[in-house]
């Protein structure tokens, strides 16, 4: 039985989230099921089930490759900055 | 080779430095053979102690006093249930299957909760259930939503949002009872007579006799011991039975002032050695309940298997007419 992603968007406005995951027959199913398992509260408005393999992810052992490049840019942070006090409303 | 066993180094470094730091450590990351064995023993009997757990209360649904109760009690085996597939869900992120680990509970080498072999004889055991037995696994999950193994210690923290409901419930049975008549009063008590020792129980050994202690600390799988917990539920359930006006079946349970906790007589643990060994009120009818129901349950998996084959097979997804629920 494929597994699946589950995101539910919390409220209207929102982005989906993801919650968990589950295994079911395919996606209709694996939305009823999403829906017994992971919205019993009034937990969302709107669910997402994305079967798991259709997920293409970054490997841990690239994340230098992928993120460090960042490390060098504070400049693209407001905080980089420095203003003199007096200065309001920036 | 020798790059194969630099990997594997680097993969270990890596893991202990994680647990050091204390990140999770998710599904994909490089982890111990023991690592990923315990959890997935441990997550596996937390899912069947669930599953196990939903038929002394479910047993009382078509019997609850009234409607109201009916439809809490309901909404509480349902959760049951509902945290059994997160905490499977979990343990399949281990490589698990889930036909695996129930063949294991069939077969005796998976274990649950040694509570769930005791009967709900009463109406007042659902109460008692709620609150001793839920306030017990309270204090026993809180730790463990900051447990090193991600997917397990987010399963934790959906579940215990939910049983706080189920403890308030049971609590609001008894305090109900309680304030009853003679008759109601005496129910609440007789109640609390039976689950208070097999609740204390539920920790687990004292800490001097517990085999899988030290590595699941290491691991931060586990980190208070049985007995600091057990202390912290007899600290707060006191209290709460004070308001209910009901008596700790313990003559030696003393407060002391010195350690600021209070003191209780010795836990029968040949019994709790009996139950875990297979021989508590009612383990076989647990057991029997469980086959029985799977093999009685054994053609809706499969209808649903033919109906997305069948779907499948035509090019089309399964439909859910969810206007008609």
């Amino acid at each position: 039985m494929p597994l699946f992603e589950v995101f539910v968007r919390p409220r209207r406005g929102l982005q989906h989230q993801h919650a968990g995951s589950l295994r079911a027959q395919d996606a209709e199913l694996a939305l009823q099921y999403a829906r017994e398992i992971y919205t019993r509260r009034r937990e969302g408005v709107s669910l997402w089930v994305v079967r798991s393999s259709d997920i293409t992810a970054s490997q841990e052992e690239d994340a230098p490759a992928f993120f460090d490049p960042a490390d060098s840019k504070p400049y693209r942070d407001a905080t980089f900055y420095e203003l003199p006090s007096e200065v309001k409303g920036l | 080779m020798a790059e194969a066993a630099d990997d594997l180094r680097n993969a270990q470094e890596r893991f202990e430095e994680r647990i050091g730091l204390d990140e999770r450590v998710e599904p994909k990351d490089w982890m111990p053979d023991g690592y990923r064995r315990t959890l997935i023993r441990q997550i596996s009997q937390h899912a069947h102690s669930e599953v196990i757990g939903m038929q002394p209360e479910g047993g009382w649904i078509t019997r609850a006093p009234s409607l109201k109760r009916k439809l809490i009690l309901l909404a509480k085996v349902q959760d049951e249930g509902g945290h059994a597939l997160y905490l499977y869900g979990a343990a399949e992120t281990l490589g698990a299957s889930r036909e695996e680990m129930i063949d294991a509970l069939q077969a005796g080498r998976a274990k649950y909760s040694s509570i769930f072999n005791y009967p709900a004889l009463t109406w007042a055991d659902i109460g008692a259930i709620g609150w001793l037995v839920d306030s017990a696994a309270i204090v026993n999950q809180i730790p463990l939503q900051r447990c090193s193994y991600g997917p397990y210690a987010r399963a934790m923290v959906r579940i215990c949002k939910e049983e706080s409901f189920h403890q308030r419930q049971g609590y609001d049975i008894m305090l109900t009872l309680a304030r009853g008549t003679a008759e109601q009063k005496a129910m609440a008590q007789d109640a609390l007579n039976r689950w208070w020792w097999p609740t204390l129980m539920m920790f687990g050994p004292p800490d001097e006799d517990s085999i899988h202690n030290s590595r699941s600390f290491a691991w931060k799988i586990k980190r208070h011991g049985n007995d600091e917990l057990r202390q912290k539920f007899i600290d707060q359930a006191v209290p709460q039975a004070e308001v209910l006006g009901l008596t700790i079946p313990d003559p030696d349970l003393a407060w002391d002032d010195a350690s600021g906790h209070y003191r209780i007589g010795p836990i029968d643990w040949d019994e709790f050695q009996r139950v875990v060994a297979g021989d508590g009120p009612c383990n076989r009818q647990r057991l029997a309940h469980h086959r029985r129901v799977r093999e009685e349950g054994a053609w809706v998996r499969e209808a649903v298997e033919a109906h997305a084959a069948k779907a499948r097979a035509r090019g089309e997804p399964a439909r859910v007419d969810m206007a008609a629920r």
